[in-house]
């Protein structure tokens, strides 16, 4: 790419992520996707407290961090996946095709999508946040801090491309339940209520396979102050984001050619 | 068989056949809430190893789960179904014929029943499959399956009265979110006594749900259980009660329009 191309490619980019997030922040329904995961949060936070007693339940930081971190990984997740909803919007009223006419470099839309919901993602995570601690969460990390929020901002681009990629293959709002519904067994599929080695049956065997679950373990780690996985968390991330781009750009090259 | 009946009957067919040949709904209304128990039954099984907790199988304490939460969906699905017909104007030409609006109802609600006795049918095989035990055996399966049924028809009944007030799929659609955390905020997950948080286990006692949960639950896993099951029965005849008289009154002033 030319300087030229670089330019435009970052200016499409910084303008799709600014009309985006102007969009989001004048409509309430941005909020939704931090309804769920702050009702689940505090159903299975407070409902399910006495589970954190369990023999075996080893978290340092307590049931309702151990279940903080899980909600606010599904409350970002969720939050790409509405993004892949939005762009299934503007394809389906046209705004899409008109986009694409006059985007020098067409890549910078899939950036500016994303970067649009790393803003919705960083709200609803203090959204989430602010919740737990006033509900009595208690945070021992440190530093480790900064390690979970780098995962919940690479778990946040991952569904991000990827409901950006569905949405620009099929083009219309029925992508809904195709982009929410795979992310949503992942996230489900993982060790939700309990750790790994309290898990039983089918739900063990699958979720220790679930690439989610290394993610959401280093998470909690770096909650408690005891970071581990580390670098196969940061791995998986990052693999996932490499991956989920190429299928948006793919996705982007499909749009292109339909002419949408 | 009179007039009236044979209305019902009509438009019951109409609504268990709308139903049927939508295989989303007979999907989702299956298998969502067979997978919600899948994964409660396996990733909460070490609950049952707090000290009271009722039984040592959390399959069959969460057995009740799926049940309560294909109600839901079944309320859902009827009150879009007549949302739709008030939409699509058939709710309107069915007024200016001989037929009574109550029969749509009616027959919606028998759809409810339909689809509410499949469930509770096939989530009583799939549960069988999965090794949950009935204590109470095959008298408690047909007593549960009644209830799953009156439960059913309760929330479809809201469902109902929903589409008559608002005549907006939308609307009925967007109660689904306060329906599934009506499900959460209730002893769907732990018995009440387990519940840790104060502010938490009032919700679940005074939440009505509760007690259909538990009525449907001790025929799984304490057996015949007298103060449960009229607790259970009590609050789904009232629920049931309140949201036909509820459906009555927005039927009436939907036609009076």
């Amino acid at each position: 790419m030319t300087a030229g191309t670089y330019g435009g490619f970052f200016a499409v980019a910084g303008a799709v992520a600014w009309r985006q997030t102007y969009k989001y922040f004048r409509n309430p329904a941005f909020l939704a996707p931090a309804l769920f995961p702050l009702f689940f949060f505090v159903a299975f936070a407070g409902g399910l407290t006495r589970v954190g007693s369990v023999p075996g339940f080893d978290y340092a930081a307590g049931y309702t961090a151990f279940q903080f971190v899980w909600a606010l990984l599904q409350a970002v997740s969720m939050g790409g996946a509405f993004t892949g909803f939005s762009i299934a919007g503007d394809f389906e009223n046209g705004f899409s095709r008109r986009l694409m006419l006059a985007a020098s470099n067409r890549r910078g839309i899939v950036l500016g999508y994303v970067l649009a919901s790393i803003a919705r993602a960083v709200f609803t995570a203090t959204l989430v946040t602010v919740l737990a601690l006033v509900i009595g969460m208690r945070i021992s990390g440190g530093y480790d801090l900064f390690g979970l929020i780098g995962l919940v901002l690479l778990a946040n681009v991952a569904a991000t491309l990827f409901g950006a990629g569905v949405a620009m293959l099929m083009r219309t709002q029925q992508a809904g339940p195709v982009i929410r519904t795979p992310i949503f067994i992942v996230l489900f599929l993982a060790p939700v209520f309990v750790p790994l080695p309290l898990l039983n049956g089918w739900l063990r065997t699958v979720a220790s396979i679930n690439p989610f679950t290394t993610i959401l373990d280093a998470a909690r780690g770096f909650l408690a102050g005891q970071p581990e996985n580390v670098l196969p968390a940061f791995g998986i991330g990052l693999a996932l984001v490499v991956v989920f781009a190429g299928w948006a750009l793919y996705a982007l090259r499909r749009a292109e050619k339909a002419g949408s | 068989m009179g007039v009236f009946s044979t209305q019902v009957a009509a438009l019951a067919a109409r609504s268990v056949l709308k139903t049927a040949r939508q295989p989303a709904v007979m999907v989702s209304a299956l298998l969502f809430p067979m997978l919600f128990f899948a994964i409660n039954a396996n990733g909460l099984d070490a609950a049952s190893r707090i000290p009271g907790f009722p039984t040592d199988s959390y399959l069959d304490f969460a057995f009740a789960f799926p049940l309560v939460q294909a109600s839901l969906f079944g309320a859902i699905t009827a009150g879009s179904d007549l949302a739709r017909d008030i939409e699509s104007g058939f709710f309107d030409r069915l007024s200016l014929t001989p037929m009574r609006p109550v029969a749509l109802l009616m027959g919606m609600l028998f759809g409810v029943i339909a689809l509410g006795l499949l469930q509770g049918v096939v989530f009583l095989i799939v549960g069988f499959l999965f090794g949950v035990d009935v204590k109470s055996g095959l008298a408690g399966m047909v007593v549960l399956v009644g209830l799953t049924i009156l439960v059913a028809l309760g929330f479809g009944a809201i469902g109902a009265t929903l589409a008559l007030r608002t005549g907006s799929v939308e609307a009925v659609e967007s109660a689904f979110p306060l329906f599934f955390v009506a499900i959460f905020l209730s002893s769907i997950n732990l018995p009440r006594d387990l519940i840790e948080a104060d502010w938490f286990r009032f919700i679940a006692t005074v939440n009505p749900i509760s007690y259909l949960v538990e009525g449907i639950r001790s025929l799984v896993i304490t057996g015949w259980d007298a103060q449960a099951l009229a607790l259970g029965f009590g609050c789904a005849l009232g629920i049931l009660t309140l949201a036909l008289a509820a459906a009555g009154t927005s039927l009436r002033t939907r036609i009076a329009r």
